[in-house]
């Protein structure tokens, strides 16, 4: 009777064997890639609009309070309204033909289909309001906005990102006066400020359920 | 000594067959040589049929929810619970028996080890299913396991249901790897009598090239052992992690010390109920009274006897200690049991497990299949309403008057009882048709043995 195996049949099923797992392995590393938050961070998204934050803070330079009104007030930012744009564009590029959807919408009063950059899932209760007052600047959730010609996610907006703050918050926490600056840079060790900025503003580090999953 | 078991016993050689050779003949003969059977056809269409209306059903609870169930909120734990338990208890006696019965050389178990073995891989498997199925949201069952995620959330080691999933999962890994090296040498009995190319392929893949050398067997044997240590502190662990289940809840009739033995004695207690369910009709269909002797039989029962003491002493234990608690719930709870809604579950409850069992006492009982069979059925059916009066009669009248409601089981209930019975029927037939329904090594081993020492 023949041998039920050949060698090179025995060969070729160890080849399997290991291509199989590295099949698996592959998949499961290629299911993280594209299943990750990371990847829409950093890819600008289209507007109605070609809304530039660049041109508006950094050529213009205008606060961010003048549009995002409700920031130190509210849990939301807010979107500006068209009434907000058109303060300036009633005078400013009449004509310009990019800003016509804009002219519509103040005719129509039907607001600006924005696409949201920065989405939360509603089972998280985020609040702007608390963060500013706390001494988190724009720039560390945002990015440098005053760079984007058209907005992007700067942070992957993830739990384990969130909680890294709340964690350590003296690593990011700088003083109240300096939260719009874009381009605030600590004077001294930002452990040493943290610290005393921490103490001084009462942060708690909140990683409790409730703080955000309300 | 081991060197003594060849894999391949040449029986067919016109010699004086060897000692064993029978049994190898017998048992490879019935995977290679099925006479056309309709009744295994039968009960297999049968069972698979009861298997698509599971997984229908299971698509359907994964479309439509858990609401499809009958629980409520006072009682949130209804039939998938009492499976679950249910079916990870007859998962536990298959362990016992081929691994505390191999660690204490108890030989007799060599003959239907293989058959209890079956059972637990398959048992646990299904049992597997519940505590899945059951979640609202079974999409999500993964967060139990203490992966690094992108929400720096872990499992909550304190619950008892994150310590159910290590230990079934343990539990599972340990059964299959217990099964799959014990059938080795005989998928490699099969390999070398087989003539048609697609069963050699099959079962020389399965054999992984066993080839029956002395080193081969010591470590195998080693193996075995080791596997065998583990499983054991396994079975009576995974048992108690679901009596914990219970016991590590606030709710009177579960709150209780005795549960980890107790469950784990229930658990032996249905699991040798099955082995007897699946070994008497083995053997009188296939003709294996050679090797699944009556002695067998009389064992088996008198193991089924012996914990269905425990569990009768358990019985007797949670009503003495509810009067002596002297705690308003713990009487009230008891009296309920006694003579509440549910009280039908209870006496039957005790009729199957504690005075059917009795019986066993009678030595003339004990050597007969049939009367076997249906205590075995009995105590199937017993050990099933125990765990359901358990939850059910615990949960529907605790602490507050006002937070008493019914359990009253819907159609997707009984699905989600039956068609897993289905499921494990279809499993073990296809078991009995393409593997070794005994270890066929471990009889020749034996056998020679005996011979040896005339």
């Amino acid at each position: 009777m023949p041998q039920v195996f050949s060698s090179r049949f025995v060969l070729f099923l160890k080849l399997a064997i290991v291509g199989m797992v590295l099949f698996l392995l592959g998949a499961v590393v290629l299911w993280r890639i594209v299943t990750s938050p990371l990847a829409s961070v950093g890819a600008a998204i289209e507007q109605p609009v070609p809304f530039s934050h660049k041109h508006h803070v950094s050529d213009d330079g205008i606060d961010c309070r003048y549009c995002h009104t409700s920031v130190e007030k509210s849990s939301f930012a807010g979107i500006p309204s068209t009434e907000i744009c058109m303060t300036c564009h009633s005078q400013l590029f009449t004509d310009a033909e990019v800003l016509a959807p804009v002219r519509a919408s103040f005719r129509t009063k039907k607001p600006l289909r924005w696409k949201r950059v920065n989405d939360l899932p509603d089972f998280v209760y985020f609040n702007h309001s608390i963060h500013i007052h706390k001494g988190i600047g724009c720039v560390s959730c945002h990015g440098p906005v005053d760079e984007m010609p058209l907005t992007w996610r700067a942070k992957p907006l993830t739990m384990q990102w969130c909680l890294n703050c709340h964690r350590a918050p003296e690593r990011f926490v700088r003083p109240r006066e300096h939260v719009f600056d874009m381009n605030w840079k600590p004077k001294e060790e930002q452990l040493v400020l943290g610290k005393r900025l921490v103490e001084k503003y009462n942060i708690q580090s909140k990683t409790d359920c409730s703080t955000c999953h309300r | 000594m081991s060197s003594r078991y060849p894999s391949n016993v040449g029986s067919t050689l016109g010699k004086k067959p060897p000692p064993g050779a029978v049994v190898t003949d017998k048992v490879s003969g019935l995977v290679l040589a099925p006479h056309r059977r309709w009744w295994w056809l039968g009960a297999f269409g049968f069972s698979a049929l009861l298997s698509l209306l599971f997984f229908s059903a299971i698509g359907y609870l994964l479309v439509t929810g858990v609401g499809i169930w009958g629980i409520n909120i006072p009682v949130a734990w209804g039939f998938a619970i009492t499976n679950y338990v249910w079916w990870i208890g007859i998962g536990m006696a298959g362990t016992f028996i081929s691994a505390a019965l191999l660690l204490t050389r108890q030989k007799w178990r060599a003959s239907i080890n293989r058959s209890a073995e079956t059972m637990t891989v398959f048992a646990v498997s299904i049992s597997g299913l519940f505590p899945i199925l059951h979640l609202g949201r079974p999409w999500f069952f993964y967060w139990l396991a203490p992966y690094p995620d992108i929400m720096n959330v872990w499992p909550q080691w304190r619950s008892v249901l994150v310590w159910d999933f290590f230990a079934i999962l343990a539990y599972l890994v340990v059964s299959l790897l217990f099964w799959y090296t014990g059938m080795v040498p005989d998928f490699a009995v099969i390999r070398d009598r087989a003539r048609k190319r697609s069963q050699q392929i099959f079962y020389g893949l399965l054999a992984l090239g066993w080839r029956g050398e002395a080193r081969h067997w010591r470590r195998l044997e080693t193996a075995t052992l080791l596997l065998a240590g583990m499983a054991v502190p396994l079975v009576f662990s995974v048992h108690s992690m679901v009596g914990l289940d219970f016991a590590e809840g606030i709710v009177p009739g579960w709150h209780s010390t005795i549960f980890p033995p107790f469950f784990v004695a229930g658990a032996l207690f249905s699991g040798f109920a099955m082995v007897l369910m699946l070994v008497v009709p083995l053997r009188s269909v296939f003709g294996l009274h050679a090797f699944i002797t009556s002695q067998h039989l009389n064992n088996m029962a008198k193991l089924l006897l012996a914990t269905s003491l425990i569990v009768t002493y358990s019985y007797i234990m949670e009503v003495f200690i509810a009067w002596y608690s002297a705690d308003p719930y713990e009487i009230a709870m008891t009296q309920n049991r006694i003579s509440g809604a549910y009280a039908p579950v209870y006496w039957a409850t005790i009729f199957c497990n504690v005075l059917v069992p009795q019986i066993l006492w009678f030595k003339r009982i004990r050597f007969n299949p049939i009367v076997l069979f249906v205590v075995g059925i009995a105590v199937f059916i017993g050990m099933w309403l125990e765990r359901l009066m358990l939850i059910v009669t615990s949960l529907y009248h605790d602490f507050l008057p006002s937070a008493w409601g019914m359990f009253y089981p819907t159609v997707w209930d009984w699905i989600f009882l039956f068609g897993p019975i289905g499921f494990f029927t279809m499993l073990f037939l296809l078991f009995i048709r393409f593997a070794p329904v005994t270890s066929m090594f471990e009889i020749r081993k034996l056998r020679s043995e005996v011979k040896n020492h005339e």
